[in-house]
């Protein structure tokens, strides 16, 4: 019976997930945009509701994820619907990755042009004559985000201390996440738990290490998301980094879970590969928030 | 690796009972494709209607039936309900119907996350349709959202979280779409002998998964602009609000190639049909649609020539975009060629194939105008360029979809549609258009601005001549919509497996109606059934 | 089309047709106007306009002259029996190479048109443009290297366009003329004066959303964002009253945001710009004796 199925493409039959998806979504953002748009003070159902959708949200994932860890239990699916699953996971990291480069690209055109230009260089000279007279650009420098230094001067982060021990932490859980895939290719569960341990510990360790960076730049050093330009690039691309991780790390724990249990075996291990690709894309992305935005 | 099956092979046979199971919960791409296809009918219908408000009070100079700000809540909503709401959920859904017929797949390679694709879309413009009758209004900052002006209104984040939710739809339909062409072809079925509308779709769907992120990105760019103090768009915080045109039209480039891409291939499918005659330059067409593809990445800044960009980027997006003149043309001359020395016949979808490649054309020489800056300031935002683009969208990607509507309804419903009423619909259509949107060239050059509620007497006769024409286009697409109901419900005219006699390809191999899962397992390919299987060079 | 408009609408339609072909400029829209206008000034998109133009129309005839010969030629009904071959190398490499061409020179013309237009030295006076919601700023900002003392005002819709334009006003647009024009919704209350035969260079720069300011007898368009100082410049050739509108949508206005410029010959601008010097003068006088002593004059700067 088995070997019969192998050779069908496991097309899985009526699901009500995609609808319970869909309708948790739309409550999600229906509650957002109305929360956001609610007076300060003026309560309204925006944001009961934003959560009652997160939650939705989790237990569709919880649901929709159990039954295709179900099927894959039962052995449906075959080498070629393997092969789809993973396209489909490398089309998303790249669709995630063009979305990291819509940010980059907002921080590079401010770096290179705009705030350059607003300070009368190059294509600015008007600019700085007719509007922002007396402007002197520069990045990052402590003293405010724009001509109207909105958000008041601040300073900013040096790439050599909590960055730097961050890019360890990413560097080192990549490799452990790497020993780890080595374990369960091999057959080694004790190494692939630890490994696997070792790499979600990072993660948390990392999050922690970036929750302090924040804490530290709104106390302490005025940098804050409306900090100009400068803010706005700093606190969109890590914090969108941040929530990467954030969900790279659950996933990993997941995934230890599905370890523990024996799911996984030595060459059918997609769940764990997908997350494993996921966790390096994210190592990747912090290496260019590294280099771009603490040290350059 | 045998582990014991429960899979439920009885659901295999035929399509679910009840209506909520077969409908709402279903897998099947060709009743997803049936969904996406009645959506984007519907979405046409209502971004029509904004449109015929738009025509009505632009019927003579003054105004008389809605206020500005009505207005241009009707052009933003008109656009953004066309693009993403009828123009891209179509082609979706002849991805959805065609590609696994055409490949020879079971069905879509993700089955449940296909049908999560269209389900977020019907509820993406539940939201977006619902700030219409919100106290602040909808957005009125036209489709494309240009900052500051977008932030002002209480619309904002509504319209913000309907892209972002249209934009996983999109990413997650290419996703699938490409994972089925890639992974499901049936054994012989070669890249290079897969139909065009295919590789059209291939092309496309890179397109969508690398651009509708950028837009995602922008629009939550704006979104904390907006509520939480960023100032990626305000000049006094060292951003610029140009920085947004520059992420939006990296988007938008690709974006409006790709409402093109699969025209392309749907009129490469129903041209040698009819012509009897295989698509000239098979190689040639595909690689023409990656160029194509390759190139709308570097022109976006011909949206902005007169933002005052430095000279250097002006002439670099100058040049760039006008190469894409040359793969377009090729793309003209082969559909030209496959006709040269064919044996034609000219059903309706034929009919509107031939409009298309007239009409595109002719829209496409409106872009290569507007694409030299020099005389782009004078054209930028009028009404040559709002000519241009219904040129190349209702003539080009409208035309393709309703081409492709005549072309696969006997596939689809097993019935033949009336070819009297659908010769009628389309030379009612095709004339009507022409008066519809050729006398915009003229508002444009004489030099009326787009986006205007009420204008100068100057530009009272063409208007209302567009106007007039407007209706007759608009009255016209009820006959489509009569030709489709009573071709699927009542047509007593049967289609045969291979319902055009010039048709080849996997999909005239199959009965019609298709049957609810075709494939099962793969067919074996005989290369003279394929359109371009046996194409000696 | 108000009653008699179409006897009107019928010789302004051959009026068209013979501009279009014989070739009068029209400097302000006119009724049944069907190309760009020649332009008033020196630089002009007129001429790259109608090459491109001819170049589409040559084209098209070509491609669907033989798509038509093609569809009457190879008919089923006609007896035609299809061909079999689909390729051939030589005609493909001879349709990319041919529109290669063409564009070179289409952007050969075009990229010197560009250049000019970038070039805004030697101007010899300055001009700055803010855009509001919905109304524009004119600050004279130097005439022939001399600093203008305080020549600033704003400019927008005329009273009467702007009664009429009002939902359900039931005025008649067409009533609206100044020396026999009709100027609905394209006339202001107080116009940019500029002089003939000078180069002016145009700052232009939005005060709070992006504004576009656009005269097609000029040729050209120019954004007005917000923060960013746009540059452009022209050299009008004949005095007279030129019209436009903002082109960029901003708000629910953005429709009603005219431009009129009107250039005189130099002596009656110098004249202008004296009187208007003096009258600021006066103004700033009467202003600081009103106010207590530290009321800041309103001064014209972003
Ligand atoms: C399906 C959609 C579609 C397609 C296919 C195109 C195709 C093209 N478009 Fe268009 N465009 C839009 C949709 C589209 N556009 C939209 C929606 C806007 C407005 C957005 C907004 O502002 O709201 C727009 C605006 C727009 C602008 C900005 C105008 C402005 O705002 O000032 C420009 C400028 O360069 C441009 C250029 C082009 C060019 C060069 C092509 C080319 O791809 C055309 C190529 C085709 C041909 C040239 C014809 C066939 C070729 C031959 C027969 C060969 C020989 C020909 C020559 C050598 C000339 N388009
Ligand atoms: C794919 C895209 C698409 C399609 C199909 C259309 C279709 C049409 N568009 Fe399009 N349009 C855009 C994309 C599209 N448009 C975009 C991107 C803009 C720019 C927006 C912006 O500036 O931000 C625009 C802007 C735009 C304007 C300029 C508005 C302005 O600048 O203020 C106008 C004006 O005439 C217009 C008219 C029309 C008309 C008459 C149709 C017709 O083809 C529609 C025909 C269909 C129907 C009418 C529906 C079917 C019939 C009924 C509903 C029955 C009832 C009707 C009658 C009985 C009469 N559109
Ligand atoms: Cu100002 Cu439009
Ligand atoms: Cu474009």
């Amino acid at each position: 019976m088995g070997h019969q199925q192998q050779d069908v493409y496991f097309v899985p039959s009526k699901s009500y997930w995609p609808i319970v998806a869909a309708v948790s979504m739309f409550v999600t953002v229906f509650g957002a945009a109305h929360w956001l748009n609610a007076q300060p003070g003026q309560g309204g159902f925006g944001k009961p509701l934003f959560w009652v959708g997160i939650a939705m949200i989790l237990g569709m994932f919880f649901g929709w994820f159990r039954s295709v860890i179900n099927e894959s239990m039962a052995g449906n699916y075959n080498g070629q619907v393997d092969r789809s699953f993973r396209m489909g996971m490398m089309w998303f990291i790249f669709s995630e990755v063009m979305f990291f480069g819509a940010f980059f690209g907002a921080l590079f055109y401010a770096r290179i042009f705009s705030v350059p230009w607003l300070g009368g260089e190059g294509h600015g000279v008007l600019t700085h004559q007719f509007v922002w007279q007396g402007y002197e650009a520069a990045w990052g420098a402590s003293g405010g985000g724009g001509p109207e230094k909105i958000g008041g001067a601040f300073q900013t982060i040096g790439a050599w201390g909590l960055p730097l021990l961050n890019t360890l932490i990413l560097l080192s859980s990549g490799v452990t996440i790497t020993i780890a895939h080595h374990a369960l290719k091999a057959g080694h569960r004790k190494a692939l738990l630890i490994g696997l341990g070792a790499t979600v510990l990072l993660g948390c360790l990392f999050l922690w290490f970036q929750a302090h960076e924040y804490a530290e730049a709104y106390e302490h050093f005025n940098l804050t998301l409306g900090s100009g330009v400068y803010g706005a690039t700093f606190f969109m691309l890590t914090g969108f980094h941040g929530m990467h991780v954030t969900l790279g790390t659950i996933m990993l724990a997941i995934i230890w879970v599905r370890c523990a249990k024996g799911h996984f075996t030595k060459d059918d291990h997609f769940g764990f590969e997908a997350v494993a690709w996921y966790w390096h894309f994210v190592d990747v992305v912090w290496l260019a928030l590294f280099l771009f935005v603490y040290v350059l | 690796m045998a582990h014991a099956a429960t899979h439920d092979h009885h659901d295999h046979h035929g399509a679910p009972k009840g209506f909520f199971q077969r409908w709402v919960m279903s897998t099947n791409h060709k009743d997803i494709g049936t969904l996406y296809l009645i959506f984007s009918l519907t979405m046409f219908f209502i971004g029509g209607a904004f449109a015929m408000v738009i025509r009505a009070e632009l019927f003579k100079p003054g105004m008389q039936l809605v206020q500005p700000y009505f207005f241009n809540e009707m052009t933003t909503m008109h656009a953004l309900v066309m693009i993403f709401g009828a123009i891209m959920p179509s082609f979706v859904g002849l991805a959805n119907w065609m590609i696994p017929l055409m490949v020879g797949a079971p069905d879509m390679a993700l089955p449940r996350m296909n049908n999560l694709s269209f389900w977020i879309m019907p509820f993406a413009f539940l939201l977006l349709l619902s700030t219409l009758f919100m106290p602040g209004g909808g957005p009125a900052g036209g489709w494309t959202m240009y900052p500051p002006l977008s932030l002002q209104g209480e619309s904002v984040a509504y319209v913000i979280f309907a892209v972002h939710l249209m934009g996983i739809s999109s990413i997650m339909g290419a996703i699938n779409i490409i994972a089925t062409i890639l992974n499901m072809r049936a054994p012989g079925m070669d890249l290079l002998k897969m139909p065009v509308f295919v590789w059209s779709w291939l092309i496309t769907a890179f397109l969508l998964i690398a651009v509708m992120p950028v837009l995602a990105g922008a629009v939550t760019m704006l979104l904390t602009d907006k509520y939480f103090g960023t100032n990626f768009f305000n000049a006094a915080g060292g951003g610029d609000p140009v920085l947004f045109q520059h992420i939006f039209w990296f988007f938008g480039h690709p974006e409006v190639y790709i409402m093109i891409l699969p025209a392309f291939g749907i009129i490469s499918e129903i041209i040698p049909t009819f012509a009897r005659k295989p698509i000239f330059g098979y190689r040639a067409m595909v690689f023409a649609i990656a160029s194509i593809a390759f190139l709308s990445f570097i022109v976006w800044a011909h949206h902005m020539f007169a933002v005052g960009l430095p000279m250097g980027a002006e002439i670099f997006f100058m040049y760039a975009t006008m190469l894409i003149a040359v793969p377009t043309g090729v793309k003209v001359f082969n559909w030209v060629s496959t006709m040269w020395g064919g044996s034609m016949t000219f059903e309706t979808p034929m009919l509107f194939s031939i409009a298309f490649v007239i009409l595109f054309t002719i829209g496409g020489f409106s872009g290569l105008m507007l694409a030299l800056a020099p005389a782009d300031f004078q054209y930028h935002d009028t009404y040559f360029v709002v000519a241009h683009f219904h040129y190349v969208l209702v003539t080009g990607a409208a035309f393709s979809i309703m081409a492709a509507a005549y072309y696969w309804l006997p596939k689809w419903s097993g019935n033949m549609y009336s070819e009297t009423w659908g010769k009628i619909h389309f030379w009612s259509s095709v004339i009507s258009v022409n008066v519809l949107f050729f006398p915009q060239h003229f508002l444009g050059l004489a030099g009326m601005p787009r986006r205007i509620p009420d204008y100068n007497v100057a530009f009272a006769n063409f208007n209302m001549i567009s106007s007039i024409g407007g209706f007759w286009f608009g009255a016209s697409q009820l006959i489509f919509l009569g030709v489709v109901i009573h071709c699927v419900f009542f047509s007593k005219k049967k289609a045969a497996d291979r319902s055009w006699e010039g048709a080849k390809g996997l999909e005239w191999t199959v009965p019609s109606p298709a049957p609810f899962h075709t494939f099962d397992v793969p067919p074996v390919i005989h290369d003279d059934e394929l359109a371009h299987g046996n194409t000696e060079h | 089309m108000t009653s008699g408009g179409i006897g009107r609408s019928v010789s302004a339609w051959a009026a068209g047709a013979f501009a279009l072909f014989g070739g009068a400029a029209w400097a302000n829209p006119e009724p049944n106007q069907l190309n760009m206008t020649k332009g008033v000034a020196e630089w002009s998109p007129y001429a790259m306009h109608m090459v491109a133009l001819w170049v589409c129309v040559v084209i098209g005839i070509v491609v669907f002259g033989a798509m038509f010969i093609a569809m009457f030629r190879f008919r089923k009904s006609r007896g035609a029996v299809a061909e079999k071959w689909s390729h051939s190398t030589k005609l493909e490499v001879v349709w990319t190479v041919i529109p290669v061409i063409i564009l070179i020179f289409l952007a050969h013309l075009a990229t010197g048109g560009l250049t000019s237009f970038a070039d805004t030295t030697n101007s010899e006076m300055t001009i700055k443009v803010t855009g509001y919601q919905w109304k524009w700023r004119y600050d004279y900002v130097d005439y022939k290297g001399k600093g203008v003392d305080k020549v600033g005002f704003m400019s927008k819709l005329e009273e009467t366009s702007n009664r009429t334009r009002q939902l359900k006003s039931n005025l008649d647009p067409a009533k609206i003329q100044v020396d026999g024009y009709a100027t609905y919704l394209l006339d202001v209350d107080k116009p940019l004066v500029v002089p003939t035969d000078t180069k002016i260079r145009f700052v232009i720069v939005g005060g709070d959303v992006i504004h576009s300011w656009w005269v097609p007898a000029l040729g050209w368009k120019m954004d007005a964002i917000p923060g960013i100082a746009n540059a452009a410049w022209t050299k009008i050739k004949e005095p007279g009253v030129y019209r436009g509108q903002c082109a960029e949508l901003c708000g629910q206005d953005h429709g009603f945001m005219p431009i009129v410029v009107k250039a005189v010959p130099k002596a009656e601008f110098e004249q202008w710009l004296a009187a208007q010097e003096d009258e600021a003068k006066v103004q700033k006088a009467a202003q600081t004796a009103q106010t207590a002593p530290a009321a800041p004059a309103p001064a014209p700067q972003g």
